[in-house]
């Protein structure tokens, strides 16, 4: 039991992760000490997780608007408007730290927040996504780590019954020590009957709602705010535990009782549980806040009010209620099985006051502790450009036909079944395009529309090059949404960085953002939820800049799409966009020559714009139903991943001679499709592109059962599968 | 035809089933599990996918002993239609409805993948619209699907005639590939000895739609609006 008289020495202020002049600030904002449990508070409101002390500034130049923008950032998810009287609202978030503390607990806790954050505004989850890094596989610590944050995602989305549809998983060796597990939600929701946070009305009843509070998760986010040593292991008592059982329950709960009109605002409990809850509600209302902590329902006796204003339970809510709609709401939660307490009001004092056992233990000023975080403009500085790698000066090692196999089995680009056949990605019925292709398809409802979805970033360009590293990550998001016919929406990021108070990893940040807007602004996709985690460092190596990008768009009528599966024999393949051979950063240069180096490859946002809009008319039209973007490893693994989705063999006829055949075949340069079709159809598409001034060849013909490059080099479609399918499964049983 | 689907704490694919059964032309009622009737004109009592009670002590096992599963055995013994999916098969076995029991997949993992299932016999309220020994190309999603049951039991499921599907490749022929969760004698789904019970593992609720997969699971659904309307 902590007592609330507790001495404040520097050393506790520093425990509490707040640095000296920031704890002097607040004295002077409170004008005298504070106590132990205003410590907390305070130390839960301020930190780099719940503050974005150092992010915020710099967050003000995203783009964050457009006309089918219900809610940009700042609410628990965003939410657009896709037609029909629907909204969708999306959101990814991280769960860094605590996954590789304790991966499965951390993984299932990372799905379960970005849940609730999307039905806190009324909407009922339809697909999860999730975007995953992990160490170098040779490290030791590697196969724990995808194996318990895999079981993690699957164990919670399964029971919850969201479908995962999609993600990405990529290991590399700056991730040793710091893995990224971010998770995306997406629900639907009516435009009418959308929730938000903000308290409404003085002397309004706060109530508690969902699973007991224990002592699990107290200080979450105050570790996830600070850099990662050897001894992290030890703050393994501070990750929470996960129960999709109790999720699922407060789902169905909350959705009835939104139903009965009785919410006036609503907001999860995530990161610093209670304390951040409360305060949000009353400073968005511009409200004061009284909770009577006697009242809260406890798993454990004795808690101090330290620990409840500090624990990260899981699977709670806090609501403001309209007055006289106590009961029903009660009713509706008893039924469910759920805990259902008055632990509060709203006041007009624009005070938050904690009460326990008759004593006030915490009187602050509300709109303070948010809006008066600090603010940090951190030194940050370019990073030092890479030289650009002239396709010419990269000599091949080995055959184009040996790079592609191996390529196809390498860890990156490999089949990632082993992880997707853990995920419940078929419930609900409505999943249109399943884990594999360029973006999910998930169908609205009973149709006709759907809404497609991906998550995307490339970090070695980002590492290479911030600024086109940034782009080129929304860039590709919307290049997948288009590939599959969708009209790219929205997105959410989720900016994954090492420690802000170095400048060069600021400069990251500083830089990445800036490609991200100028894309964003470029493609009209705005920003419309996030989330920002810093300190992704152990022992002073930073991981990667990897801000994911969770990208949403819609399709009209769902059943024209395009997917990346060859579907017939003796189709014509189409190459849209330009090829210069770009080998800097490539895969093909860091896979098969071992060099990870250069500039990464440009993204014209004209001509992404321009390529992408074509495309997706041609399917849109039903003129064409299989198209696979470009991205890592070329045009050669973009066929070889279509003849393996669907059993045909292609041969590439194409060979430019102005450049060498293996920076054609692995280039990387950007807003690049292939499109497959019949004869006729091709000679018009290419008449069509060529009058627009869009780029496009023809690249071969499909049919047979291999792949054929120039020059005849061939590998069975057999082949490419074995290896494709071969390496995670091989690798997780420790034959690889 | 009227179809009661029971909705549990932790139920997740109520709304799948509801949407295959209105699909072939059934009434649809979900049913909460503290009732202790079930609506009358029922004829058919669905027991969904899910994670009933979160799974906690054995899948199936609280939701087993239900309230509302007085009124599914008094149903089933009246001969009542009784059919269990994925959860609902874990159910039908924890309350005593049909033997054996599910356990952890034999690669102690939750598996979720599309799935051929061999059509055992076509004389039952459930599978007349299919072939006998057809492959019909459902999905599972499940991390306790693993039939098991004493050799006396697996003997007499045998020997009646009562194993309704098993795991087989697009052939229809059983083998260990296909056998995915490590199921006795490759089993995906059993009746009891009346036949008026069925449960199964795999999903056909799932693959009832060109758009989403395929078309193979709605002659389950079909079977039983056409059984209930000859019945009638």
């Amino acid at each position: 039991m902590i007592r609330n008289d507790v001495a404040i020495t520097p050393e506790l202020v520093k425990e509490h992760g707040l640095k000296p002049d920031e704890y002097e600030r607040f004295v002077a904002l409170i004008g005298r000490t504070p106590s132990i449990t205003e410590l907390g508070i305070v130390s839960a409101m301020w930190n780099e997780h719940c503050s974005y002390k150092s992010s915020r500034l710099h967050l003000r130049g995203l783009p964050t608007k457009a006309p089918w923008v219900i809610q940009g950032p700042g609410e628990n998810a965003g939410v657009i408007d896709i037609g029909d009287g629907l909204a969708c609202i999306f959101k990814m978030e991280s769960h860094n730290h605590p996954s590789f503390i304790e991966p499965y607990q951390g993984a299932t806790t990372g799905v379960g927040g970005i849940l609730r954050d999307v039905f806190t505004m009324g909407a009922r989850p339809i697909a999860a996504l999730n975007f995953l890094r992990f160490g170098e596989p040779d490290h030791p610590k590697t196969p724990h780590l995808v194996s318990g944050v895999v079981a993690g995602i699957g164990g919670y989305g399964n029971s919850f019954g969201v479908p995962t549809v999609g993600g990405s998983v990529g290991f590399h060796p700056r991730y040793n020590g710091n893995i990224l597990v971010n998770a995306m939600a997406v629900g639907l929701a009516r435009t009418d009957e959308i929730f938000y946070a903000a308290a409404t009305g003085v002397g309004n009843p706060i109530v508690y709602l969902g699973s007991k509070t224990g002592r699990d998760g107290i200080h979450g986010a105050t570790m996830a705010s600070a850099e990662f040593d050897d001894a992290s292991e030890e703050k393994r008592p501070t990750v929470q535990v996960g129960d999709p059982f109790a999720e699922k329950l407060l789902l169905e709960a909350c959705l009835e009782l939104m139903q009965s009109g009785a919410v006036i605002a609503i907001q999860d409990m995530g990161a610093a549980g209670l304390t951040c809850s409360a305060v949000e509600m009353g400073a968005k209302g511009d409200l004061g806040v009284e909770l009577d902590l006697d009242k809260v329902p406890c798993r454990e006796e004795g808690m101090s009010a330290y620990e409840m204003m500090l624990s990260e339970s899981q699977e709670r809510m806090l609501m403001v209620l309209k007055p006289g709609m106590e009961k029903e709401a009660e009713a509706i939660f008893v039924k469910w099985g759920l805990d259902f307490a008055i632990i509060g009001r709203t006041t007009d004092t624009l005070r938050f006051v904690v009460k326990h056992h008759g004593e006030v233990m915490a009187d602050l000023p509300i709109k303070e502790l948010g809006d008066e975080a600090p603010l940090y403009d951190r030194p940050h500085i370019a990073n030092t450009y890479q030289a650009v790698i002239r396709p010419e000066s990269v000599e091949a090692p080995v055959s184009d036909a040996d790079a592609l196999l191996r390529l196809v089995g390498s860890p990156d680009q490999c089949s990632k079944r082993w992880v997707w056949e853990q995920y419940d990605h078929l419930i609900l019925g409505n999943t249109v395009q399943t884990p594999g292709g360029d973006a999910a398809i998930v169908r609205v409802e009973d149709g006709p529309k759907g809404l497609a979805m991906t998550t995307d970033v490339t970090p070695r360009y980002c590492e290479a090059d911030p600024v086109e590293g940034g782009k080129q990550a929304v860039a590709e998001a919307w290049r997948n949404i288009t590939a599959v016919g969708g009209l790219p929406l929205a997105i959410t990021d989720n900016l994954n960085f090492g420690n802000p108070e170095r400048p060069e990893v600021m400069g990251q940040f500083v830089g990445c953002l800036k490609g991200i807007a100028e894309a964003c602004r470029a493609l009209d996709f705005p920003v419309v939820s996030g989330n920002v985690s810093l300190y992704n460092e152990t022992n002073g190596q930073g991981i990667l800049p990897t801000p994911a990008i969770g990208g949403v768009g819609v399709l009209e009528n769902v059943s024209v799409h395009a997917s990346v599966a060859l579907r017939r024999e003796e189709d014509v393949l189409v190459l849209i966009g330009e090829t210069t051979g770009w080998l800097g950063q490539s895969i093909y240069l860091r896979d098969v020559c071992g060099r990870e180096e250069g500039a990464p490859p440009p993204v014209d946002l004209a001509a992404e714009r321009r390529n992408g809009d074509f495309v997706r008319q041609l399917i849109r039209s039903g003129q064409v139903d299989t198209v696979h973007d470009c991205s890592d490893g070329g045009i050669a693994l973009a066929v070889a991943e279509m003849a393996m989705a669907g059993g045909i063999g292609a041969m590439i006829t194409a060979a430019p001679d102005n450049m060498p055949l293996h920076a054609f075949l692995f280039g990387e340069d950007q807003s690049r499709y292939i499109l497959a079709m019949d004869r006729d159809q091709a000679a018009d598409i290419l008449y069509e592109a060529s009058a627009l001034g869009i780029p496009a060849v023809t690249l071969g013909l499909t049919g047979g059962h291999s792949l054929i490059l120039p020059g005849g080099q061939a590998i069975s479609v057999k082949d490419l599968k074995a290896a494709h399918e071969s390496w995670l499964p091989d690798y997780m049983a420790g034959k690889a | 035809m009227k179809s009661a689907v029971i909705v549990f704490p932790g139920s997740n694919r109520e709304g799948d089933v509801a949407r295959a059964l209105a699909q072939a032309g059934s009434k649809v009622e979900k049913v909460w599990h503290a009732e202790t009737e079930l609506p009358s004109g029922t004829d058919l009592v669905v027991l969904p996918g899910g994670f009933s009670y979160g799974d906690y002590l054995r899948c199936g096992a609280i939701a087993g002993r239900a309230t509302v599963m007085d009124a599914v055995r008094a149903h089933a013994a009246r001969g009542g239609l009784v059919l269990g999916i994925c959860n609902g098969f874990q159910i039908l076995c924890e309350s005593g409805l049909l033997p054996g029991i599910l356990m952890r997949n034999a690669n102690l993992k939750f598996i979720c993948h599309r799935q051929f299932l061999r059509v055992e016999r076509t004389d039952t309220a459930f599978t007349r619209a299919y072939d006998k020994g057809q492959a019909i190309d459902v999905c599972v999603a499940h991390g306790e699907g693993n039939y098991t049951a004493d050799a006396e039991t697996l003997n007499r499921l045998e020997g009646e005639g009562l194993v309704a599907f098993r795991y087989s490749d697009e052939r229809g022929q059983v083998t260990t590939n296909a056998n995915r969760n490590g199921s006795m004698n490759s089993i995906a789904g059993i009746y009891s000895e009346t036949l008026n019970v069925l449960g199964m593992m795999p999903h056909p609720e799932n693959l009832i739609e060109d758009l989403i997969g395929g078309t193979d699971g709605r002659g389950l659904f079909d079977s039983l609006v056409s059984s209930v309307a000859r019945a009638a």
